[in-house]
């Protein structure tokens, strides 16, 4: 078992457990998300849900933390290793005539992906936090609609969602399916994971755009 | 043809290395990429210059000897072919070749382009072979019923040369594809069941002991492999490790 630890094998497992997780979290999100769309009462109530249960609150946020944070770790910690493989590098190198580009960078599109949490946090998980612990305001299941929105007024974090969700889908095309390879499954079911993982790749990200955009195009009106 | 060539060209491996500049005339498309080379090498030993080292044995695609990145590809531009079966018709009269050796910190150079491959024979040390008795009551191989598709894919497997060109190609130098193929070859056949877990595990750690690099699931290696070894020895390689570092 300490071998399996050390191992690169067992690197390339926790990338793909933890990049699945967070794969699966991205699905609950972009659906929550989507009420704010459909039906703003849904959307509250929802937020206020995953604000203030327990469950969600104190077990599955942590966990999702942790797994945001040990997948970028992993992943740079194995992109340093990775360079050190060859420091002599090639005169020429044909890296696009035997992998496409998305395969070739996904430290590229992971750390843009990193950059865009970042703001992500401080748009609304630093706000939350200040709103319930440090300034102890009491619980109101009609704000979130409207907070959400306004975040979207700005033409810059607009657009900054349609650029990071652009790189997170390419990120998505090759990450989703590598996974499967990484635990071991390449069998008679990999065509299908692999069309499953371009339409997922593709509709996910486009759905959190679309929501940027909607709300952008519709501001609320005091 | 007339052929531009940038070669690496080192002393030892101890030295810096750097790109020469040659320049080719005559050259015939029916010319191997070898043949080329060796009339490069003869003009320039009639000047009193050191000639190019390459390696190179059987030059029928078999050994594995050849090992040349060829235009930034290894075994040049070519699928499913080693460098001595590539042809000089692939080429334009007018081009410009750059011919570098492998490059891998696990595969230190030697001399110009010929670079240390002992890392693949120590991965294969530590778990390729497997338990047969050998003492005059061998059973026949050819007794022991083997299910079609495993036989194919073990020996499919066991096509692989050990030519280096999958670390080669791999943006990150992972040798996961040559392992993967020596542990498959045996993984798939009732014989190297035996020591299975114990293989993949030895071959695992040597690898990683080697400092090649991770594997990132490009694909890159397959495409560039000249016996077209596929990434499903990479994953059935995962599964053995994985199940035999949980059974312990």
């Amino acid at each position: 078992m300490s071998s399996l630890i050390k191992s690169s094998i067992a690197r390339k497992l926790v990338m793909a457990l933890s990049g699945l997780f967070l794969v699966l979290f991205l699905a609950l999100h972009v659906t929550i998300n989507l009420t704010s769309v459909i039906s703003p009462d849904t959307f509250n109530q929802w937020s206020h849900f995953m604000g203030y249960n327990g469950l969600v609150q104190y077990i599955m946020q942590p966990v999702l933390i942790i797994g945001v944070i040990v997948h970028f770790v992993m992943g740079i910690v194995l992109e340093f290793q990775n360079m050190q493989a060859r420091s002599i590098k090639y005169t020429k190198f044909k890296g696009a005539a035997n992998a496409p580009w998305v395969s070739r960078n996904m430290i590229i599109t992971g750390l843009v992906v990193l950059a865009f949490l970042g703001l992500h946090f401080y748009d609304f998980w630093i706000h939350e936090m200040t709103y319930k612990y440090i300034e102890a305001n009491p619980e109101d299941p009609t704000r979130y609609y409207t907070e959400t929105v306004e975040k979207f007024a700005p033409m810059w974090r607009t657009l900054l969602y349609v650029v990071s969700f652009g790189l997170l889908s390419l990120h998505l095309w090759h990450g989703f399916a590598s996974s499967f390879q990484s635990m071991g499954l390449n069998n008679k079911y990999t065509p299908s994971i692999k069309s499953f993982t371009k339409i997922y790749a593709v509709v996910i990200p486009l759905v959190f755009v679309f929501i940027a955009i909607y709300h952008h195009l519709n501001p609320i009106t005091h | 043809m007339k052929i531009y060539l940038k070669i690496w060209r080192q002393k030892d491996a101890s030295s810096k290395g750097k790109i020469v500049d040659y320049t080719m005339n005559g050259i015939e498309g029916d010319m191997s990429f070898l043949e080329m080379l060796d009339i490069l090498n003869e003009d320039l030993i009639s000047k009193g210059e050191v000639p190019i080292e390459f390696d190179h044995d059987c030059r029928e695609g078999i050994c594995g000897s050849c090992s040349l990145q060829i235009n930034g590809r290894p075994h040049g531009p070519d699928r499913l072919i080693t460098v001595c079966q590539l042809h000089m018709r692939s080429f334009k009269d007018g081009d410009t070749i750059v011919i570098e050796p492998f490059r891998a910190n696990a595969f230190p150079v030697i001399k110009d382009l010929i670079v240390d491959r002992n890392a693949f024979e120590r991965i294969q040390q530590a778990g390729g072979f497997i338990s047969v008795n050998t003492s005059g009551r061998t059973v026949d191989a050819n007794s022991i019923p083997i299910r079609k598709e495993n036989a194919d894919k073990a020996f499919n497997a066991a096509a692989c040369i050990g030519c280096g060109a999958c670390v080669a190609a791999c943006k990150n130098a992972s040798a996961m594809l040559f392992t993967s193929a020596k542990v498959s070859q045996f993984a798939l056949l009732p014989q190297g069941r035996i020591e299975a877990a114990e293989r993949v595990q030895n071959m695992v750690r040597q690898m990683d002991l080697e400092g090649f690099g991770n594997c990132t699931n490009t694909g890159a290696c397959e495409i560039e492999c000249p016996k077209g070894i596929s990434l499903e020895n990479i994953a059935r390689m995962n599964r053995e490790y994985l199940g035999a570092s949980i059974k312990g």
